[in-house]
């Protein structure tokens, strides 16, 4: 399957010819170049998902197929590869990312439509797509490493796409640090483990990692850590919320679909070391994830910029996607079985099912941003009679978010409540309650935008329109997966058909059959309907006089939660604080003072001391004479003396 | 062609080249002869590669090929010998790219534009003939005939307090020129004063013998210091924040992109290689000197204002990084450390040559007072970044590929001491991209303050041409990094099992 390579190659090569000879080429070419090679690169993916999955099976599982391996760096006995691997998950992967990217690409015509640097934003498009594609189907944890780097760098060119805005500028600043600096564990991670395992591959090379299984935990937990960089865990989210500085179409693709999962995907990667050598570790996983599902829907209650609420709304996601890695509970003897592993399963559902929805809200979001020119919902409110497509897409997102049956969130978000369970009853409520709140702010903010107060003042003089086809139709190709999706597998997870999400992806590559659990599909699905219920009741009305009393009795409350409970003023104290004031700055004063002084004193001791000496060669006789009898006087006592 | 003829045109090009300055009468001239001298300097390291390759390939597994040598004081065993191996190779190839980016660099320069490039390219000769040598003699001569231009062309060309840098830089550096001194005939009576080539001393060949433990334990530090001081060991390092402020811009290239790399070679080739035992025991304080190199460097880099402060302080930083892969003595870090040089010889370069475009215009180097700078020169302002991305280690730039092979070299030492130091200075490359983000984002982003800078140009097709040979070069690095790590493994691979095999006293040197 050689031809996998182009799956990379069409990208890099549309970014180098973008970057290079954009400027001379106009907007329309420039679109175009990356969009068909973006085209070719999706159609490449399906050719290979479905070669792929429609190969036999050795054994009953689907083959891990290496289509491409070379050295690429040398590094004494171990070497750092480059290649292609396709295996069940990087093959889901390479799908969600081809079709998120394709779509972002096409609606990017209609969005950012004459928008200065058009070409740059193409070429940046292209860049970020083949580092993510990349980083999916790695044959190493270097390789991996390699292009988690790239995306990074890739996110912090797009957040600062606009980089004439202070805010843009310190976003994409924050974004790169603060993932650089769990990049750094990551790093540390890999060099454990290379060093340990005698490897960097994933290749279960039993004897190797067997050799090094007590260092295992510890390199894996560092990596761990760079993944929760990568994908906003608590409490390095504080990145993700400012990265909604960058076009809204960028966050849509890297900032709720694809990079921020990556963490999850690195965790999937390594999920056979974590369940055979570190099983007891992913309780951090767990409790990680869990906190951080909870902390990011509470603060996306209070917000009241539309992204920030899409961007805590994706950390909780992306959270639940972590618990359900951690509750994997191994089987007997350490192996992984169909049912120990249905967390593994059901995380990597929701992360497929979660991009498409999550996709389709950010890219509806644009489309509602780019009508009312702000962000902030006050701008907004009664705009469904405006925008039909955008509402009705948006919508079902809400519903699939929300996990009412018949839409893709909630088969997915079903399994990880109930692999929770199985985990632990408390896990299991508190993951439900988080379920909750996800469906509360989500038509919070969906009632804030289509319904509640129309805005009359702001629309007066701009009439807010539907967006052009090159937007809508994105929306739609995106909300037809969501509930193709949906129907399919809740009618299949109810009557136990097979041939859905769960004969393809399994922790062991082994079939598994969803089957509701159908005391939590009902338990979880009121929930869901009594906190829209609920939405619905404070926020629907033109008048909100339950928001405003809740409001007025918890003030406190609020604004904690609107100031994200103060984690960027936390972040701010470290970094300038401390790091700043209290390390850099007095180091430099030693540099400069201290130890530049100390040559500066030679320099002038030696000078001195010339100054000092020169009094001895005056030129008086007499003196001379002097010194002289003085010598020979010492002399002959010395002699006398001895 | 004779092999001493053969590497020596590295010497000879470059008196050529006085040769026609000296006669040259306007400065469309004296350009002619810089270009036609630094194209012929390029092409023939390039030919060198590929000789040194098909040497290989055709079975030759000497150390060093191309050894010739030509007797010179016979009563003193000095001796001009020649030769070269996979190390030299890449610095003569990087010292080529740069003479040749750095004449570029400095087209329009004025005034004394005959002097200037006089002074330029016996600086340049002085690196060429420190890197084909392998006598000590002839290597500290060429050192110091590398060292010495750097006065007057700080002195004269230079900017800010450039008389005051111009004095100490060189004052530090002949400081260190001192103890090297010491060194060397420490050395050399040290293995029996029969001869100063350090082939010979490392094998005990041709009349040398091996150096008594005791007198290694003086003349290492001596050595590892006198050329630590150029490769910006701390806290010997002082030079280089001033030096590099009040230098020209091709002066600050040719400094930090090559000059500074003697220094690590220097270290590796005389002061590791031909003192083993003494590198074993004592190489631990240097690992800790160099460790905080990295860090301490990274941190100051953070709160400078003055764009060439801030990359004087990153090359401390990431001349330590060198210095401290050397010292984790195993064929990986070695081999790192030497990419390293590269690297950061390419990416230093690009940023000195980048940093004077933007002062040749704006006439300021304060961060403050620059904004904006990527709608009024993009040209300038995206090298710029790329040049920032390489710095602070993005993969597909020559900046990953070194660091990473440091990293996993320097880890393969088991013990807690290496491995603690390994980890700290892992954290550098947070604070690189700390303060590399910073700067991007001050002087780049934005929108433009001063009304002064609306009216600048971007760069000129000299400029330009410069900027991209580097990139190129830097990309080209970090995007197929496996034969020239190759090349240089073949080089290190020799040196690094001599020393790890030397016999010395004390099987467990390191203090934990």
């Amino acid at each position: 399957m050689e031809y996998t390579l182009f799956i990379l190659l069409l990208p890099f090569l549309s970014f180098l010819f973008l970057g290079i000879c954009g400027k001379w080429l106009s907007h329309k070419v420039a679109g175009w170049v990356g969009t068909l090679s973006l085209g070719a690169v999706a159609v490449l993916s399906y050719i290979t998902a479905f070669t792929y999955f429609t190969a036999d099976r050795v054994d009953g599982v689907f083959p891990t197929i290496t289509a491409f391996n070379t050295t690429w760096l040398p590094l004494g006995d171990l070497h750092f590869d480059m290649g292609i691997l396709l295996d069940p998950i990087s093959v889901m992967m390479l799908i969600v990312i081809s079709t998120v990217s394709l779509m972002v690409h096409i609606y990017s015509f209609g969005y950012m439509h004459g928008e200065r640097g058009f070409q740059r934003y193409y070429a940046f498009l292209s860049l970020f797509t083949m580092s993510m594609l990349g980083l999916v189907v790695a044959t190493n944890i270097f390789q991996m490493y390699l292009f988690w780097e790239l995306v990074g760098v890739s996110s912090y060119l797009l957040i600062g796409f606009y980089y004439t805005t202070p805010a843009a500028i310190a976003a994409s600043k924050k974004a790169f640090i603060v993932t650089r600096f769990a990049d750094m564990f990551f790093l540390i991670g890999i060099l454990i483990y290379g060093y340990y395992c005698k490897s960097f591959g994933f290749e279960f090379n039993e004897a190797g990692f067997a050799e090094g299984a007590f260092m295992l935990p510890t390199a894996l937990v560092l990596m761990f850590i760079g993944g929760a960089g990568k994908s906003a865990m608590f409490p390095l989210h504080i990145w993700l919320p400012d990265a909604m500085e960058g076009p809204t179409p960028v966050s849509a693709l890297i900032h709720a679909a694809t990079m921020v999962v990556a963490g999850v995907y690195q965790i999937a990667r390594l999920f056979p070391l974590w369940i055979q050598y570190a099983p007891d570790s992913l309780s951090i996983v767990v409790w990680v994830g869990a906190f951080t599902a909870f902390y990011a829907a509470a603060v996306a209650c209070a917000q009241s910029d539309i992204k920030r609420v899409l961007a805590f709304s994706t950390i909780s996601q992306i959270a639940f996607m972590m618990v359900a890695l951690g509750v994997c509970l191994p089987g007997h003897e350490s192996v992984i079985d169909a049912h120990g592993s249905l967390g593994y399963m059901a995380s990597m559902f929701h992360l497929f099912t979660h991009a498409m929805f999550k996709a389709c809200l950010f890219l509806g979001a644009g489309c509602i941003i780019h009508a009312v020119h702000s962000n902030e919902m006050s701008a907004m409110g009664g705009l469904r009679k405006y925008m039909p497509i955008t509402h009705v897409t948006f919508l079902i997102s809400c519903l699939a978010i929300a996990g009412i049956p018949f839409f893709s969130g909630f088969s997915s978000k079903d399994e990880i409540i109930t692999a929770c369970f199985e985990y632990s009853p408390v896990v299991g409520w508190w993951m439900t309650a988080v379920a909750a709140m996800t469906a509360f702010y989500m038509f919070r903010l969906y009632y804030g935008i289509f319904w509640g107060t129309e805005n009359k003042e702001l629309h007066a003089h701009h009439t807010p329109h539907e967006a052009p086809l090159s937007m809508t139709l994105p929306l739609i190709v995106l909300c037809i997966i969501t509930v193709g999706v949906g129907i399919y597998t809740t009618l299949g997870g109810f009557l136990g058909w097979g041939g859905s999400f769960g004969s393809f992806v399994t922790a062991n590559g082994e079939d598994y059959t969803i089957h509701f659990n159908t005391q939590i599909a009902i338990t979880s699905t009121v929930i869901a309907l009594i906190s829209i219920a609920l939405a619905t009741y404070i926020y629907k009305g033109e008048k909100q006089p339950v928001a405003d009393r809740l409001y007025n009795a918890f003030p406190r409350l609020h604004r904690w939660a609107y100031k994200r409970f103060y984690m960027d003023e936390v972040y701010q104290f470290i970094t300038h604080r401390i790091i700043f004031a209290h390390i850099s700055k007095p180091i430099a004063w030693f540099d400069r003072h201290v130890v530049d002084g100390f040559f500066d004193f030679l320099a002038w001791g030696t000078n001195a001391l010339g100054f000092q000496i020169r009094g001895l060669q005056s030129g008086s006789v007499q003196r001379y004479a002097y010194v002289f009898f003085i010598g020979v006087l010492l002399l002959i006592l010395t002699i006398l003396i001895f | 062609m004779s092999n001493l003829l053969f590497l020596s045109i590295f010497v000879l090009i470059p008196l050529l080249m006085l040769l026609g300055l000296w006669i040259a009468r306007t400065t469309n001239q004296v350009r002619g002869v810089m270009v036609v001298g630094s194209s012929a300097l390029l092409l023939h390291s390039i030919y060198l590669t590929f000789e040194f390759l098909a040497e290989r390939e055709a079975g030759n597994l000497a150390p060093m090929l191309f050894q010739d040598a030509w007797v010179w004081f016979p009563d003193l065993h000095i001796n001009y010998a020649v030769g070269v191996d996979g190390i030299s190779v890449v610095m003569l190839l990087l010292s080529s790219i740069i003479v040749f980016t750095g004449t570029f660099a400095s087209w329009k320069l004025k005034p004394l534009t005959k002097e200037y490039f006089l002074w330029f390219t016996l600086l340049s000769m002085g690196v060429f003939g420190f890197f084909i040598t392998v006598d000590m003699f002839a290597m500290f001569m060429f050192y110091e005939i590398a060292l010495i231009p750097m006065y007057l062309l700080i002195g004269v060309w230079g900017s800010g307090k450039k008389e005051y840098a111009a004095m100490k830089l060189t004052l530090m550096l002949m400081g260190g020129s001192a103890f090297l001194m010491i060194g060397i005939f420490g050395i050399y009576f040290g293995a029996g004063g029969n001869t100063m080539n350090i082939l010979d001393i490392a094998g005990h060949t041709g009349g040398a013998q091996a150096i008594p433990f005791a007198q290694q334990c003086i003349w290492f530090p001596m050595t590892f210091v006198g050329f630590g001081v150029l490769g910006a060991l701390f806290p010997f390092h002082t030079w280089s924040p001033d030096g590099h402020a009040s230098a020209p811009t091709a002066v600050s290239m040719l400094h930090a992109g090559v000059l500074m790399k003697l220094g690590g070679y220097g270290c590796f080739r005389i002061a590791m290689y031909l003192l083993p035992d003494a590198a074993q025991e004592l190489g631990w304080i240097f690992l800790i000197l160099t460790g905080i190199s990295v860090v301490y460097g990274a941190f100051s880099a953070c709160v400078q204002t003055d764009l060439k402060y801030i990359n004087a302080y990153s090359s401390v930083s990431h001349c330590g990084l060198v210095l401290f892969a050397i010292l984790m003595l195993n064929t990986t870090s070695c081999t790192g450390a030497v990419l390293q040089m590269l690297s950061h010889g390419l990416m230093t370069a690009l940023f000195f040559a980048l940093i004077g475009m933007i002062y040749g215009r704006t006439h300021t180097r304060d961060i403050r007072e620059l904004s904006g700078l990527m709608r009024i020169m993009p040209f300038l302002a995206v090298c710029y970044v790329i040049a920032g991305l390489a710095n602070l280690g993005l993969p597909g730039l020559s900046g990953f590929v070194a660091e990473m092979t440091i990293f996993v070299g320097s880890f393969q030492n088991a013990d807690t001491f290496h491995r603690v130091l390994t980890i700290a200075a892992c954290t550098s490359i947070v604070i690189t991209a700390v303060y590399i983000l910073r700067l991007v984002g001050k002087i780049l982003y934005g929108t433009c303050t001063n009304e002064h800078h609306l009216k600048l140009t971007d760069a000129t097709w000299d400029e330009r041409l410069a900027v991209i040979c580097l990139i190129l070069a830097v990309a080209g690095l970090g995007l197929a990094p496996l034969w020239v790590s190759n090349l240089i493994t073949d080089g290190v691979a020799p040196i690094v099992d001599h020393i790890n095999s030397a016999s010395h006293l004390l099987s467990n040197s390191n203090p934990f």
